[in-house]
């Protein structure tokens, strides 16, 4: 036997016992993103933080277009895909017809920030009781990195290859801000997944989105900022060392509104 | 007080070899075998398998859920 079992076996005799392993949430189906993308852990604290909440078969997720497409292969509960942007749309239908149920929308921020720009503010303002998990990495990720309204300052993309100029392309379009503004949002969070203690504080605030249902005081929206290492062109490492000192800065991390 | 002690083991052909893993062990314990598993990646293993604490840091990062952690408590 080599070292490394015979040191196995050894722990276990001592006691070892298994602390983490994947949920039961998830399917056996291997993610089809980038290595080193960001959705995957998204996916996965969702799945986890709907098992300890032991909610499994009253949940109901609408994935969006863009590269989580088919998230519903992945996350082992009931879900619905949505037409690009009209996640927050459809999500009202089934909460509003199925209100003991835990609705979510997973969005891209091409999705929701661009042309679900619409839905997701009226979703807002209406105070719908469903959560929005908002995965942000400047970019379209799935069409080949084109420019966002999330897109940063300077930064290039496949059509802003000289970067985005604010005079032509605009400003970048925060809609947490936005939404955090409208009465009829009850929390609004912003938290990243590159390090353990950020994974685990992204972790608290989806548990708090889904328990805010409960209380039927309207929606939560938690922007998670997110790496596409593809689309930047960057190892999974670098793209992270990137986004913190880029993406950071214009998408600052930290509760924006907290229940009153 | 004692440093805590585990290991963790991997599905290995499940990894796609983004070292994120790698980068936040806090105890220099992975790193990436120069041999590919079947998709072709290079996947993560426990080089340093004695200085492992069960801190659970690597799978917290790692977006495919590849990593199952053990820790004696
Ligand atoms: C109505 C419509 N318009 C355009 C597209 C093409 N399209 C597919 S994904 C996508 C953008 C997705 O970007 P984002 O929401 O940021 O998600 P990511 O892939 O980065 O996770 C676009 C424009 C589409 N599928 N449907
Ligand atoms: S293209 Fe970007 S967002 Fe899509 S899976 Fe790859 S890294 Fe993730
Ligand atoms: S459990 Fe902690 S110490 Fe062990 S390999 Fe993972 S990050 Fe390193
Ligand atoms: S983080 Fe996961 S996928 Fe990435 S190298 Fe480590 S084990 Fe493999």
């Amino acid at each position: 036997m080599s070292d490394i079992e015979t040191y196995k076996k050894e722990l276990l005799a001592q006691g070892a016992k298994k602390i983490f392993t994947k949920t039961k949430n998830l399917t056996d189906t291997p993610f089809s993103y980038c290595g080193g993308c960001g959705h995957g852990v998204v996916h996965r604290l969702i799945m986890e933080v709907v098992e300890e909440l032991n909610i499994t078969h009253d949940t109901i997720g609408i994935a969006p277009v863009g590269c989580t497409a088919i998230a519903y292969e992945f996350m082992n509960i009931d879900m619905q895909q949505a037409a690009h942007g009209r996640a927050p749309a459809l999500a009202t239908g089934i909460k509003r017809t199925m209100p003991d149920k835990y609705v979510f929308t997973y969005q891209g921020d091409g999705d929701l920030a661009a042309i679900g720009t619409g839905e997701t503010i009226h979703a807002c303002n209406r105070g719908e009781n469903i959560a929005i998990f908002f995965v942000n990495n400047g970019i379209y990720g799935m069409t080949g990195g084109q420019m966002a309204p999330t897109t940063l300052p300077g930064m290039v993309s496949s059509t802003s290859p000289y970067g985005r100029n604010m005079d032509t392309h605009g400003y970048p379009l925060s809609l947490t801000e936005l939404v955090a503004k409208l009465p009829g949002t009850y929390y609004v969070t912003r938290q990243s997944v590159h390090t353990p203690a950020n994974v685990r504080k992204c972790k608290k605030a989806i548990q708090t989105a889904f328990e805010n249902q409960k209380l039927n005081k309207g929606l939560s929206f938690v922007e998670i900022v997110s790496n596409c290492n593809s689309g930047w062109k960057m190892t999974p490492v670098e793209s992270n060392k990137w986004m913190e000192e880029n993406m950071f800065r214009s998408y600052p991390l930290g509760d924006i509104k907290l229940p009153q | 007080m004692a440093k805590a002690r585990g290991f963790v083991e991997f599905n290995t052909e499940a990894c796609k070899g983004c070292e994120l893993c790698v980068k936040a062990c806090p105890f220099d314990v992975l790193d990436m075998n120069h041999l590919v598993n079947g998709k072709g990646y290079h996947f993560s293993y426990m080089k340093n398998y004695d200085q492992c604490t069960g801190c659970a840091s690597c799978a917290m990062v790692c977006p495919d859920v590849v990593i199952t952690v053990y820790k004696v408590k």
